[in-house]
């Protein structure tokens, strides 16, 4: 049987700051080398000093995924020798001394199949390495500390999935819940990263590190399943170790490092006492976490009977669900579930775009009333829609710019439905004999009016009409 | 000018007129220019050092406010950074670091109108006991010059005891406060873990070590503690001594107080000379009204051996920073690749750090920590057991500092196992946390000897209180230099 395990690192993006220091967590928007202090750069004579959000943004992410909290909390010093970290040791926790890991046992539903959690430490993140030159021969290891010391949480699952399609879809609620907890923004380059251990029946255990996105790491697990399963056949053992993914070739690589053999000699770091996480402190956090994904979609369909599927789109998504929730009254929270759904994902489809986006929970609600009042019509809405997210204007400057507003005079209707009619012989015939087919009239109507007849009223006159 | 008063006196002498600043400083100054040649207390010396005490003097005369220390010079262990002035632990690995920021307690220091009169001479990375392990040389015993000041903080005992300056601060992992206050016949004090900060100490054995200060009298000691004690947002394991006042009931006395005499410390190996000035010590302490009880601490016969294992695995990580690569000396990285660099590099330590870092990586290493290292770790929790249960019967608790005579430079070098065991005595405060002070009380055959006082976590008060009390039944020749 396959078995997938993951260890995944989820940087605690929506910190104020790192770690041990007061240097932003936050760190993309400096130039390199910039987002640095005595203390994250490791400098003689300088200690860690605790960030106690941290603590807290941790714990939230252990009750999230179910996982124990210990009320005594330990750090650990990981001691090796690389170029992207400043102390020569990484302070992290982990539980061979008792359970003093930030979170212990847990799990989460994928579908039909629970995962289990292992446990979920809080650590330093590394700064970060840039190569440069074209070959082995003039390559320069650049290194950017701006990283270094910024709040990552490392979960690690049990060895409990079977396929690559199964870990893809861990990933993808994984990103969502920590994105719905406020703690990380999942979707920014580096803030999730992930390593993979991967073994078939009768065979060692293989990790696979460097892998740069969620695609590949689907892509990665079946390419290692694959090239096992090939050894296995020709009766070749499959030795531990560690590969690397290599995305441009989509292959992975062994790494020939004795990574493996490496003695982190761990011990405890004695210049961050233990944090005791008191009862009282947890059941506060707990009270103040935001509503789980799963009671969000449930809330959806039962209160405003919103389709199950459009509820689990608009649900696991915080853009949207939170777009959502700033719009939504009783009465128009459908139309704005499915305006959102059909219309606006199409148009904010990449990160960037989304950041771009100047559109708010107002608009929404905007909109929504318009349409169910008959301001405008369905499709000028879409147009209205797509101004809005380029512009942020209102929507009634929005109508008026570009002319949406729903056609809603009489004659003026009447005047095209006669058009229509005397264009349309045949039609008008069937629509006698046949009810239904009228709507292919109202269609028509829509055509010369560019979508703005009220559907209503030039329904209504049409029947009077035809008769 | 009298160099050689007190830390109390002097700062009445400045505030009252009597003396300047600037005068003291640059008398101090003088004083190392003509004996430090013979002592090699000073790693480098503060040329500001006259221009600070003269603002001072100003503030003084213009009846601004002025700091509590009015100008004071104080020397600092060479492993406490002071802002823009080079830090560097005695060690070639860092013989250029000049630290970018003040360690807090120069932070504090400096608030209170000290000047710092210069960087001092420790054992490289404050790894030994007699100063000789230096990378720029030993330093001497002032009392003679043949013999070794003790160590770490050699040049803090040195600079205190030969009037190079009114106080100084060293650092404690196992005795390197009061040994060399012990050898150097002044006052050494290692504070309960937590009292000082240590945010800018560089570590050696970070869950250990203290900062602590070399004085004259036992009121300078209590003097600066009130400056340098407390709580520090830098420091996550500092404690709350909610601004004591050690100074204030300093002459409180020791009537009816209960003391221990460590049993374990005035055994096998100690000199007799050292054995009898701690039995005076104890009829002292007794005529003074305190009741002294032989007590055993079963464990003290691990202590050294559970030390030595700690602190190499922590010095083993403490130091790997020191990979020459964000800061240190010449060495160009062209042609290496990052191991082979690092490896190269890292050949500029001395034979005593060297030593420890090989006994740092293999003690905790996977297969061996549970032999020793973790073995260690349960020493150093029964013998705080030991201690806690005796300190519940017990105020105070005595041994002399070190249980043998200072020796001559290069006598023990070459014998580190033999040098270890000398920190028999003072490796108990450290293991368990608890605060201990090294009084000067007997010149024997030209060779100081100090008495050890040793009170529970948090009893820094009391303990200064003894000390004061045994300090003043005793009366010392001055320094032959």
């Amino acid at each position: 049987m396959t078995k997938i395990g993951l260890e995944i690192h989820c940087q605690l993006t929506n910190l104020e700051s790192k770690l041990f220091c007061s240097c932003k967590a936050n760190y993309r928007d400096f130039k390199i080398n910039e987002n640095i202090c005595p203390i994250c750069m490791g400098l003689p004579g300088t200690l860690p000093r605790l960030n106690q959000e941290a603590v807290k943004k941790a714990t939230i992410i252990a009750m999230a995924l179910n996982c124990t909290t210990p009320d005594k909390i330990a750090f650990f010093r990981k001691n090796y020798f690389y170029p992207d970290l400043p102390k020569n040791f990484q302070i992290t926790q982990l539980n061979i001394y008792g359970d003093t890991s930030i979170g212990g046992t847990g799990s989460i539903m994928v579908g039909e199949k629970k995962i289990n959690i292992t446990r979920i430490q809080l650590e330093e993140d590394p700064g970060r390495l840039i190569y440069e030159g074209s070959s082995s021969k003039n390559l320069i290891t650049l290194v950017d500390y701006n990283r270094a010391g910024t709040p990552l949480v490392e979960i690690v699952t049990e060895p409990d999935f079977e396929g690559p399609k199964q870990v893809r879809d861990f990933v993808n609620i994984l990103s969502d819940l920590l994105e719905n907890l406020g703690v990380s923004d999942p979707g920014l380059d580096g803030a999730m990263r992930i390593d993979a251990n991967v073994s078939i029946e009768g065979g060692k255990k293989v990790e696979i590190k460097n892998i740069g996105s969620f695609h590949d790491l689907e892509k990665a697990i079946h390419f290692e399943i694959t090239r096992q399963e090939s050894l296995h056949s020709r009766d070749i053992s499959i030795i531990q170790e560690t590969r690397h993914w290599d995305d441009k070739r989509k292959i992975t690589v062994s790494s020939r490092s004795k990574e493996e053999d490496l003695d982190y000699r761990y011990f405890l770091e004695g210049d961050i006492p233990w944090v005791r996480i008191d009862p009282k402190t947890k059941a506060e956090l707990k009270l103040k976490m935001p509503e789980s994904i799963s009671t969000k979609k449930e809330r959806y369909v039962s209160k405003f009977n919103i389709t199950p599927q459009v509820a689990t789109v608009l649900s696991s998504d915080k853009f949207y669900s939170d777009l959502f929730e700033k719009s939504h009254t009783e009465s128009n929270a459908k139309e704005i579930a499915n305006i959102i759904t059909t219309d606006l994902m199409g148009l904010v489809d990449t990160r960037e775009k989304r950041e771009e986006s100047k559109i708010t929970g107002t608009h929404l609600k905007d909109l929504a009333d318009s349409i169910q009042s008959g301001k405008i019509s369905r499709i000028s809405a879409k147009n209205a829609l797509y101004e809005i997210v380029k512009t942020g204007k209102d929507l009634s400057k929005v109508i008026l710019e570009l002319d949406l507003g729903n056609v809603s005079d009489e004659s003026t209707i009447l005047k095209i439905i006669q058009e229509v009619i005397s264009d349309e012989p045949q039609a008008v015939e069937q629509a006698k004999s046949n009810p239904q087919t009228i709507n292919y009239l109202v269609g028509k109507v829509m055509q010369k009016t560019k979508g703005k007849a009220d559907p209503k009223l030039t329904l209504d006159l049409l029947k009077k009409q035809i008769g | 000018m009298n160099l050689k008063i007190s830390a109390l006196e002097f700062v009445q002498e400045v505030k009252n007129g009597n003396i300047s600043a600037e005068d003291f400083v640059a008398k101090t100054l003088e004083r190392i220019q003509s004996v430090d040649d013979k002592l090699h207390a000073f790693l480098s010396v503060n040329e500001e050092a006259v221009v600070k005490a003269r603002e001072i003097d100003k503030k003084v005369k213009s009846g601004d406010k002025v700091g509590a220390c009015f100008g004071m010079p104080i020397s600092i262990k060479d492993n406490m950074c002071i802002k823009d002035s080079k830090t560097t632990c005695a060690s070639k690995m860092l013989e250029n670091f000049v630290a970018p920021y003040d360690a807090t307690v120069i932070t504090k220091l400096k608030e209170q109108d000290a000047i710092f009169i210069g960087k001092v001479n420790l054992d490289e990375f404050a790894m030994g006991l007699t100063t000789e392990f230096s990378a720029f040389g030993p330093s001497k015993n002032p009392w003679n010059t043949d013999y070794v000041p003790g160590g770490s903080s050699g040049g803090s005992a040195v600079s205190v005891s030969s009037f190079e300056c009114i106080t100084s601060l060293g650092s404690d992992t196992g005795g390197s406060v009061r040994n060399p206050a012990s050898f150097c016949s002044i006052v050494g004090y290692k504070p309960t873990y937590g009292l000082i900060s240590r945010y800018g100490l560089i570590s050696y054995s970070n869950s250990i070590e203290q900062i602590g200060p070399l004085t004259r009298t036992v009121k300078d000691t209590a003097f600066m503690l009130n400056i340098i004690s407390g709580l520090d947002v830098n420091d996550n394991t500092t404690r709350d001594n909610k601004n004591e006042d050690y100074l204030s009931e300093i002459d409180s006395g020791i009537d009816g107080k209960k003391i221990g005499i460590i049993q374990e410390m005035v055994g096998d190996g100690i000199d007799p000379a050292v054995l009898s000035a701690t039995k005076d010590a104890i009829a002292k302490l007794e005529s003074l009204g305190a009741v002294c009880e032989e007590v055993s601490l079963d464990m003290v016969k691990y202590s050294v051996a559970a030390y030595y294992t700690i602190t190499a695995t922590e010095a083993g990580s403490n130091l790997a920073r020191y990979d020459n690569l964000r800061y240190g000396y010449d060495f160009s990285v062209e042609g290496y690749e990052f191991n082979s660099y690092i490896s190269k590099a890292r050949k500029n330590f001395g034979p005593e750090v060297i030593r420890r870092m090989i006994i740092g990586g293999f003690v905790p290493s996977a297969g061996q920590a549970g032999k020793y290292f973790l073995k260690a770790m349960k020493v150093k929790s029964k013998l705080t057991k030991e201690v806690d249960e005796v300190f519940k019967k017990y105020d105070l608790l005595i041994a002399p500092t070190v249980p043998i005579l200072p020796f001559k430079i290069g006598e023990k070098i070459d014998d580190p196992v033999s040098l270890f065991q000398i920190d028999i005595n003072t490796v108990t405060a450290n293991l368990t946390g608890k605060p201990a002070i090294s009084v000067p009380f007997v010149i024997s055959n030209g060779l100081p000897i100090g008495i050890q006082l040793l009170a529970d976590t948090m009893q820094d008060k009391l303990l200064l209180q003894a000390a004061y009390a045994l300090e003043q039944t005793v009366t010392l020749p001055e320094v032959p230099i």
